[in-house]
C-alpha cells in the first residue's frame, strides 16, 4: 500500500534517540576511566562526530555551550580542592592559611598545604565530570529536540510538563546564549567577570529557557500530548508507580555504575531493574492510551550503526579495565604522566564512525 | 446552556491580588465569528487560555465559575482532555511547533487523540486544501513563510475537528498581506465548517470586517453585544470607528465599504479646507545640513540567503523613518547591521562619519541605539530602579540619567517593580529609556508596536516624534500601517533585501493598497484621525 500514511519519514540525520544513545554510552565509557588522555579524546570524538554530523538549527550550537559549561565544572572542581582538600601527596605546591576544624569534620580541611598530587587528582576528576557534560552537549547538538518529543510515548502524561520542559530546555537555552549576548552588546556591557555574566547572560538565558519550554510544554498539550480522558484510575495509579520505581531504579543504578563503591554485579542489576519497572509501566499504559502515527519514525540500520559505535567505546572502556587497570585509574602519587590504554582508546575511536556514517549534507539538513 | 460552543458562567479568576477576570458571563453560539477586544493588559490571553484550561492549569491562580465548551465542563478536564473540542493557536506559532514538517505537524493532535492512520491521512488532506496549503505540504516548517506557519498553526488546531477555535493574536507578528491571507483562511473555517471563532487581537483594523460580534474586556468586566455597539464605547477602536465617531456618523460604521457610504459630506468639507490646513505628517522636507547616517550598498549574508543585497540609505537628524515591508524581507537584518552589533557582510556604515562596527560596543551605542524586537532581551535587572542604574553604569552616565528619561517617557512606572511585570508600553519604554541613556543620535526600534494597543502606540509615536524633534533620528522597523501613519514623515520599503521604495510617507503610502491607512482610503489625502480632526477645529474655530 503506497500511500503517505505508511511512508516513512525522511531522513535527515540519525534518530534522536539512536543520538542519545550513542552520547550517553559515551558519557558511560568516560565515567569508567580517570585517565586524562583517554577522557580528551572522548571529548575530541564527540566534537569530530558534532561538526561532522550537525545541522544548521538554533540548538546545533549546544556542543560549545557545554564545553564551556564543562570547563568552569574543572575550574570548580579545582577551587573545591585548593580550599577543602582531598587526596594528598608529598609534593606541596604552596600552602594556604589553614582553619582547625573540630573532630565532627575529619577528613576535611580549610586551607594548608596544595599539593602537585592532589591537585592533579582533582584536574582528572574534574576532567571526567567535563567529560560527561560535554557528552551531553554532543546529544543537545545532534538530536534535533522535536522528533525527539515526537518519540517520546503519549503515556508518560503523567508527567508530561516535566518530560517536555526536560527534553526541550537545554536546546532552547543554546539558542538563547546567542539573542542575548547580543542585546548585552546593544547595552554597551563588555564586562567579562563572573558575577556580571551571570547576571547578565546566565540569569536571563534560563529565565527564557524556562518560559519557551514551559510555552512549549503548554502548545503540546492543548494539542492533546499527555491525554489521560478514558484512562481508568487504578490505571493511572499503577502506570504513575513502574514509572516512579522505574525512575527512581535507573537514578540508583547509574550512581552506582559511575561511582566506585557498589560492586558492579549489585549496580548493574539496580540499573536493569529500574529499567525494566520503567519499560513494563510504558507497556503497560500504551495499550489503554489510543495513539496513532501519521509516518512511522522507524529506527533503521544507520541508527542501530550509530548506537553501536557507542557501544564499543562502553566495551573498549571495559576491556580497559580488565587489561590495563592501573592506566584506566592512573594514581597520581608518585607523579607521572599516565599511560594511555589502548584497548579502551580503541573502542573510544570506533565511536567516531557516525561522523562517517551520517554525515550531514547541504540539502540532508537544510 | 446547551447549544452554546462557549459558555462562561459567573466565573472570576485571580493571582494574588485583583481579579483579572471578573464575574465574566457570556455565551457563544456555533459558528459564531467573536472579536476579543481590550486594552494591553486586561487579561485578554487570561480569558482565552481559561477556555481549554491552561489557565489556571499551567499558571496557577484562583478561578471560580463554570466554563463549558459544548456543554462539556473545563474544570475536571486538562487542556490535552479537551484537544477534540478546542483548538487553540498562540501568538507565535514556531513557539508551539511540535515537529519540524507541515504534514507531521497537521497530523501531530489526530496522533495524540488516536485517530485511524486512513482517517488521518483525508483529514490533513482536507485540512491542506482548506488553508491552502497544498503547495508547502511536504516543506519543512523553516522554511515557510510566517503567514504559511501561522495557517499551518491554525490547521494543526483543526485536525482534530474541534468545535470552538481560540486564537491569540493570530496576525500580530505578521504583515499586511500574510495576515489577510490568514484572516481569509480562518473566515472560510467559520462558513464552511461552522466552528466557533473566538480571537483576540490588538489591529482591530485587520479583523473587524470579518468579525459577528464582539467581547470587550476591561478592567476585568465583560461586555458582549454586535460588533458596532460595543466598539462605539470601547477604549480601543480602529481608526475607522474613531472617525466615524469624530463625524457623528451612525452606527458606527466598522468596516471601509460602511463609512465610506457616509464619507461624501466630510469628504466635501475637508476639501474645502485642505488648502488652509497643515497637515502634521506634512513636511517632507529633508532638514538641512550633513546626513547623520550614510549607509552604502550594505548587504548582510546569512548562509544560503542574502537578507539584505546592496541598500543605500541616507538620513538626517530629526527624520522619521519607517521601514516597511513583508515578513523576512531583510527589515531586522538592516537595523542590526546599520548599529553595528549584527552582521555585515558588505558595504559601509557611517554614523556622523564613524563607522560603528568598528567600535567597541560602548562607544558604538553612543552612535546608535536599536531596541530588539523583544524589548526584554535588553532588561536584566530585578527591578526598574536597578535596571536604571545598571543602564547608567554602563553607559557612564551620571547617576540618574536613565531614570530621568524613563521619566519623561512614561510617569506610571513603579521602581520596584520588576521588568518582566511591566505592562508592554512601559516595558518597551524602560528599554528605549536604556537606550537613550547613551544618548544615541540614531535611534533604531524593530518592531515595536506589538502588543500594544491604539493609545499605546498614538503614545508611543507621540514620544517617537518628541525625540525626533529634539534632534534624534528615529528609524522604526514596523507592519503596522497606523502607526507609520501617525509617526513617520518618510517611508522605506524593501523587498527581498533591497529597497523599492523611498519618500515622503503620505506618497508612499497612499500610493500603495497594502500599506495605506484606514483614513486615507476612506478620505483620499488625510492620514489620521488626529489631522481629520484638527482640520473640522480649526474651521470651526
Amino acid at each position: 500500500m503506497p500511500t503517505d500514511a505508511v511512508r516513512p519519514m525522511r531522513r535527515r540525520t540519525a534518530h534522536p534517540v539512536a543520538w542519545w544513545g550513542w552520547a550517553l554510552l559515551l558519557a558511560t565509557a568516560a565515567g569508567r576511566t580517570a585517565n586524562p588522555w583517554l577522557l580528551l579524546l572522548i571529548a575530541a570524538v564527540a566534537g569530530l562526530v558534532v561538526a561532522f554530523c550537525r545541522g544548521d538549527e538554533p540548538w546545533s550550537g549546544a556542543y560549545r555551550v557545554f564545553l564551556y559549561i564543562g570547563l568552569s565544572a574543572v575550574a570548580v572542581r579545582m577551587a573545591f580542592y585548593v580550599v577543602f582538600g582531598g587526596s594528598d601527596g608529598p609534593t606541596v605546591l604552596f600552602t594556604l592559611p589553614s582553619v582547625t576544624l573540630p573532630d565532627w569534620a575529619a577528613g576535611f580541611r580549610l586551607g594548608g598545604d596544595v599539593t602537585a598530587e592532589g591537585a592533579l587528582a582533582a584536574l582528572y576528576d574534574g576532567l571526567r565530570l567535563a567529560t560527561l557534560l560535554v557528552c551531553v552537549g554532543a546529544a543537545n547538538a545532534l538530536a534535533s529536540p522535536r522528533r525527539l518529543l515526537r518519540s517520546v510515548p503519549a503515556v508518560l502524561y503523567e508527567v508530561s510538563v516535566a518530560v517536555v520542559v526536560a527534553l526541550s530546555v537545554a536546546p532552547q537555552l543554546v539558542a538563547g546564549v546567542g539573542r542575548v549576548r547580543r542585546a548585552r552588546a546593544l547595552r554597551g556591557n563588555t564586562s567579562r567577570s563572573p558575577a556580571n555574566l551571570m547576571r547578565t547572560v546566565v540569569a536571563p538565558v534560563l529565565h527564557d529557557a524556562l518560559d519557551r519550554s514551559l510555552h512549549l510544554a503548554a502548545a503540546m498539550a492543548s494539542r492533546g500530548y499527555g491525554r489521560a480522558a478514558g484512562v481508568p484510575a487504578p490505571a493511572r495509579r499503577a502506570t504513575g508507580a513502574a514509572l516512579l520505581i522505574g525512575l527512581l531504579g535507573l537514578c540508583a543504578g547509574a550512581y552506582a555504575i559511575l561511582g566506585t563503591a557498589t560492586p558492579a554485579p549489585l549496580a548493574w542489576s539496580v540499573l536493569a531493574a529500574g529499567a525494566a519497572a520503567a519499560v513494563f509501566g510504558i507497556a503497560f499504559a500504551s495499550k489503554r492510551v489510543p495513539h496513532t502515527r501519521y509516518r512511522p519514525d522507524r529506527f533503521g540500520p544507520k541508527d542501530w550503526a550509530v548506537v553501536a559505535s557507542g557501544a564499543a567505546a562502553v566495551a573498549g572502556a571495559v576491556a580497559g579495565l580488565a587489561l590495563e587497570p592501573a592506566a584506566m585509574w592512573p594514581a597520581t602519587a608518585p607523579l607521572h604522566a599516565p599511560a594511555l590504554p589502548f584497548a579502551a582508546a580503541a573502542g573510544v575511536l570506533l565511536a567516531a564512525a557516525p561522523a562517517l556514517l551520517v554525515p550531514s549534507t547541504p540539502e540532508g539538513t537544510r | 446552556m446547551i447549544g452554546d460552543a462557549i459558555a462562561f458562567e459567573h466565573v472570576t479568576f485571580a493571582y494574588a491580588g485583583p481579579p483579572v477576570l471578573d464575574d465574566v458571563t457570556f455565551a457563544l453560539p456555533e459558528g459564531e465569528f467573536c472579536l476579543l477586544v481590550g486594552p494591553t493588559g486586561a487579561g485578554k490571553s487570561t480569558l482565552l487560555k481559561a477556555v481549554n484550561g491552561l489557565v489556571p492549569r499551567f499558571t496557577g491562580g484562583d478561578m471560580r465559575g463554570r466554563i463549558t465548551v459544548t456543554g462539556r465542563d473545563v474544570r475536571g478536564a486538562t487542556p490535552a482532555d479537551l484537544a477534540d473540542v478546542v483548538g487553540y493557536v498562540g501568538q507565535d506559532p514556531l513557539a508551539g511547533f511540535v515537529t519540524d514538517e507541515v504534514e507531521l505537524e497537521l497530523a501531530y493532535t489526530a496522533e495524540q487523540l488516536g485517530v485511524a492512520p486512513a482517517a488521518m491521512r483525508k483529514r490533513v488532506t482536507e485540512i491542506v486544501d482548506l488553508l491552502g496549503l497544498a503547495d508547502v505540504r511536504d516543506r519543512a516548517l523553516a522554511q515557510l513563510s510566517s503567514g504559511q506557519r501561522q495557517r499551518v498553526a491554525i490547521g494543526a488546531a483543526l485536525v482534530a475537528g474541534p468545535a470552538a477555535l481560540v486564537l491569540d493574536e493570530p496576525t500580530s507578528a505578521l504583515d499586511p498581506t500574510a495576515a489577510d491571507e490568514v484572516l481569509s483562511a480562518l473566515h472560510r473555517l467559520v462558513h464552511d465548517l461552522g466552528i466557533t471563532v473566538l480571537l483576540a487581537e490588538h489591529r482591530l483594523e485587520r479583523v473587524v470586517q470579518y468579525a459577528d460580534s464582539a467581547l470587550l474586556l476591561d478592567g476585568g468586566r465583560v461586555t458582549a453585544g454586535p460588533l458596532g455597539e460595543i466598539l462605539a464605547d470601547s477604549p480601543v477602536a480602529p481608526p475607522v470607528v474613531e472617525l466615524g465617531r469624530l463625524a457623528g456618523w451612525p452606527g458606527p460604521p466598522v468596516t471601509i465599504r460602511e463609512a465610506r457610504r457616509h464619507a461624501g459630506p466630510l469628504r466635501e468639507t475637508l476639501a474645502a479646507r485642505a488648502g488652509t490646513v497643515a497637515r502634521g505628517t506634512d513636511n517632507p522636507l529633508r532638514p538641512a545640513g550633513p546626513p547623520l547616517l550614510e549607509a552604502r550598498g550594505v548587504t548582510v549574508d546569512y548562509p544560503g540567503v542574502r537578507a539584505v543585497a546592496g541598500v543605500d540609505l541616507a538620513a538626517s537628524r530629526g527624520e522619521r523613518i519607517a521601514l516597511m515591508g513583508r515578513n523576512g524581507s531583510g527589515k531586522s537584518s538592516l537595523l542590526w547591521a546599520l548599529q553595528g552589533t549584527g552582521k555585515r557582510s558588505g558595504g559601509t556604515v557611517a554614523i556622523g562619519g564613524a563607522d560603528p562596527a568598528a567600535r567597541r560596543p560602548g562607544e558604538r551605542r553612543t552612535l546608535a541605539g536599536l531596541v530588539p524586537a523583544e524589548p526584554a532581551d535588553l532588561l536584566y535587572a530585578e527591578t526598574c530602579a536597578a535596571e536604571c542604574a545598571g543602564a547608567d553604569e554602563d553607559g557612564r552616565a551620571p547617576k540618574g540619567t536613565c531614570a530621568k528619561i524613563l521619566d519623561d517617557l512614561v510617569d506610571d512606572v513603579d521602581p520596584a517593580a520588576h521588568p518582566r511585570d511591566l505592562s508592554e508600553g512601559q516595558r518597551l519604554a524602560l528599554a528605549l529609556a536604556v537606550t537613550l541613556t547613551a544618548a544615541p543620535p540614531l535611534l533604531l526600534l524593530d518592531e515595536p508596536t506589538r502588543g500594544l494597543d491604539y493609545p499605546g502606540k498614538a503614545a508611543l509615536a507621540a514620544r517617537l516624534r518628541a525625540l525626533a524633534g529634539a534632534g534624534h533620528c528615529v528609524v522604526v522597523s514596523t507592519h503596522d500601517v497606523e502607526f507609520c501613519a501617525e509617526f513617520a514623515s518618510r517611508v522605506v520599503v524593501l523587498s527581498d533585501g533591497e529597497v523599492v521604495a523611498d519618500g515622503p510617507a503620505r506618497q508612499i503610502t497612499a500610493a500603495s493598497p497594502m500599506f495605506a491607512p484606514q483614513v486615507e482610503k476612506i478620505l483620499p489625502g488625510w492620514m489620521t484621525v488626529g489631522e481629520v480632526a484638527a482640520a473640522l477645529e480649526s474651521g470651526d474655530g
